[in-house]
This record gives C-alpha cells, structure tokens and sequence, in this order.
C-alpha cells in the first residue's frame, strides 16, 4: 500500500531524511517511532503530498508523489497535533465543507455516521471553538475518514491531551483501525502505540534503524525494542 | 482521468465551497469585517484633520487618500484571512484535498475581493460626510472594482507566502506594496480621471492599464501558487 524507496529530504543544507526505505502491506497498523528532530513528521508530510521529496521514490496505493497526487490524496486520511479546524464553524459545517471538497455524494447521512463514530452526535451543531481539546481531535479523525480513505496517516495524535481524552481516542483510532485501513501513526506514547499498532519502526538520523511485528517482539516490550534501536 | 467538464464541476465546486465557508465564518466571528472597517474609518477620519484643506482642494485629493484606506484596510483583511487557514492547520487541510490547489486560491481571492468591496462601499458615504465629496460615481465603482481585484489577487498569493513566516504580519506589506505599484497608480489615475468628469478617452489608458495588470497578475498568480504553497 505505501512504497517508500531511497527517500531523502533536504531542507538547504541540511538533509532530514537520508535515503529512507519504508514497506507498508495493505491493512497493517505501523507506529513509527523515534526521537524529537529524527523526520517522523517531514516523512508523513511528505507521504501526505504536503512536502516534496529531494530524492527517491514515494507511492501510495500504487500512485506516485508527487506526480499522481491528487490521486493520492483522495486515498489518503490525515491527523496530526492540529485539528485542522475551523474555529467559527460547527461540528457539522466543518464536516460539510470538507465533504464538498472531497466531491462526496450522499453527504449528509455520511457526516451523521461519522459524527456518531467520533461520539460527537449530539454536539453537531456547536461550535467547534466551544470544543474542548480531545473533541476536537475526535472531530478531526471525523475528518480524516469522512472520505473512506485507504490509508491514514496520525501525527503525534495524542499531543496535548489528557488522560480521558486520550483513553476515548484510543478506541477511535481502533475502530478506524479495525475497518482494514493501513494506517501510520508517529507518537511519542510507547505504551499507546503498543496497544494499537501491529508493526513498529524506529526511525532515527533519517532513515529506518529497526522494525520489528507484534509478534516479532515476542516476550520483550516496545520500550525495550525502542532503546534498543537508538542504541544499535 | 475525470472529463474535461467533471474536472471543471469539481474545481468550481471547491472556489463555491471555500468562498461559503469564508462567508460562513465572518458571519459568525465579525472579526474580519469590522477590524477592516474601523481601520479605514480611521484612516479617513486622520487624513480628514491631518489635511485640513480648503474643501475645493479637498476634491483633489479625495483618490488619493480613498486608495490609501483600502490599501491599508486591505492589507489588514489579507492578513487574516490567510492567518485563519494557518493557525489551526486548515491551510494543510485546505492542500489535503483532493481539488486543484488553484481552486483554494481562487476561493479565498473571491471571498477576500467579497470583504474588501463590503467595506469600500461602506466606507464611500462616511467619506462622502467627512469631506463633502458626492462619490457615488458609477466610473469611479468601476475603478474600485478593477483596482481591488488586482490587490486581492497579488495580496491573496503573497499573505499565502507571508503566513508561513513568524513575521507574517509585517512581511505582508513590506513585499506587497512594492508590486502593486502599478496597480495602485493606474487605479488612482482612473479615479482621478473619473472624480474629475474628465472625457472618457482621457480616463481609458489608465482604465485599460488596470485591466491589462488585472489579466497579468491573475495569469501570474495562477501559474505560481501551487509551488508557493508547497515547501
């Protein structure tokens, strides 16, 4: 689903990814983990067709970037620390006028689906300004699958959450999972990431020091992988 | 491949979709609109006393100080309207779609040029009032109406520039007030000509300037946006 070859990112002189290879098979659930400053974002900046890569080869169910990409962004469903929101609109005029950009048919029996997979049904005509910050990152998941995508991309999704918050996005990231998407997810939350993802790379100066499955792991734990990795 | 006409449905679905939401938004928030419209109050009401003319003197420099609050006043519209898209993300929400980005900055030029006029035909009587000058000019709308768009569209690709900087706020006019020169004096010409009663003829080479920078700069803006807002 996602095919990354010799990537490399230069922002003037300095080069953030050096030549990064990065497989991921349709249905899989990769956290992709690593230090402050190591390109996790640039890297999904640059899967999400924001950022244009220096070098290399990126596709996204079979389309290339950033030639083909619009076609990938149809495809492709994006959160990151930002909810990508508008403050001054409600839950569902938000959801709307995303819908209208991604050419929907059948919006609104659509928004209300999602609107209830997110739990926020009953909060559809408030303000998003009103929200509080874990429902609008409900919200912004909301966006995110509006359009069905095939693979979702989560930046940091956690970030500036509290600990109710982050426990009710924990099931909506599993419910988004769980509907065979393929989904990237950087976080900085080992244990989270342990419970949720059935892949986890570490990425580290620019390219994929380690990677291992779920089962791969066998008796040991994320956080024993993860130092190992920046160790090596 | 989307057919030709799917494709234009779609790119025109997209401007229709950003421009409601702007409206949408300024609705509700006002904070647009009327910051706008209290800085260009004030910058009439400054140049009413800084001035002090003689009211026959005062006709004379009534384009000039018209095109100075709108200039002003825009500069301030352009800002945040841009700032809206970057500061909760939606900018990267906006490029997230699956639209031609053309269509993105066509929407907020529309929806910009929208506020701008808004507040130009709101802020005519109140100059009307202060200077004792009958504006109500359909030439001189006309004007208004070319000279805008141009601003609003060389405006609506720098603040797209701009906003990804720390100093947007000041980084907006120090480059785009060098480049809209020629917009600005071909439009003050054409408000001059128009205010005066002059003949037509001697009003149109101002007048087809104004068009020609229009096409020019929208062409510009067009081909370029795509790579401006990408990093």
């Amino acid at each position: 689903m996602i095919e990354v070859r010799k990537l490399v990112k230069r922002f003037g002189l300095k080069t953030i990814l050096r030549g990064l290879d990065f497989d991921v098979q349709p249905g899989e659930f990769v956290a992709l983990l690593g230090p402050n400053g190591a390109g996790k974002t640039t890297f999904l900046r640059i899967l999400s067709s924001l950022s244009r890569p220096s070098l290399g080869e990126v596709k996204i169910a079979g389309y290339a970037l950033p030639s083909q990409a619009a076609a990938v962004r149809a495809r492709l469903g994006v959160v990151s620390h930002m909810p990508l929101l508008y403050a001054d609109l409600t839950a569902e005029e938000n959801l709307r006028f995303y819908a209208r950009l991604y050419g929907l048919q059948n919006q609104e029996p659509r928004i209300t689906e999602v609107l209830q997979m997110v739990g926020l049904d009953n909060r559809r005509r408030d303000l998003v300004r009103t929200f509080s910050r874990g429902m609008q990152q409900r919200l912004a998941i909301g966006r995110a699958v509006l359009h069905d995508p095939d693979v979702m991309l989560f930046d940091e999704p956690y970030t500036g959450l509290d600990q109710d918050a982050s426990t009710m996005l924990d099931e909506v990231l599993k419910s988004v999972a769980s509907q065979g998407r393929t989904v990237v997810m950087t976080s900085h939350d080992l244990a989270r990431s342990e419970d949720l993802a059935t892949r986890f790379d570490v990425l580290s100066r620019g390219v994929i020091t380690a990677s291992t499955s779920r089962e791969g792991l066998g008796s040991s734990n994320v956080l024993a992988f993860y130092k190992q990795a920046l160790n090596t | 491949m989307k057919s030709p006409s799917l494709a234009r449905s779609s790119f025109l679905k997209a401007v229709a979709a950003i421009v409601q939401k702007d409206l949408a938004a300024e609705y509700r928030s006002r904070e647009l609109l009327s910051s706008m419209m209290v800085f260009a109050l004030l910058v009439i009401f400054i140049f009413n006393y800084a001035l002090n003319l003689e009211p026959s003197v005062r006709a004379k420099v009534t384009a000039g100080v018209l095109w100075v609050t709108f200039v002003f006043a825009g500069t301030i519209g352009l800002n945040r309207s841009m700032a809206v898209e970057k500061d909760r993300g939606c900018l990267d929400g906006l490029l997230l779609a699956p639209v031609d980005r053309t269509a993105i900055f066509f929407g907020k030029v529309i929806s910009t040029l929208i506020f701008m006029l808004l507040v130009e035909v709101i802020m005519l009587p109140f100059y009307g009032l202060f200077y004792n000058v009958n504006l109500f000019n359909p030439g001189l709308l006309l004007v208004m109406l070319l000279g805008s768009i141009g601003y609003v569209v060389v405006g609506t690709l720098l603040s797209s520039m701009a906003v990804q900087t720390r100093t947007r706020d000041i980084l907006l006019p120090i480059i785009l007030f060098p480049i809209i020169i020629p917009i600005l004096l071909s439009a003050l010409d054409a408000s001059n000509g128009f205010l005066n009663n002059l003949e037509f003829d001697l009003i149109q080479p101002a007048l087809g300037l104004l068009v020609a920078l229009d096409v020019i700069f929208t062409a510009v803006s067009f081909m370029v946006f795509d790579y401006v807002v990408e990093e």
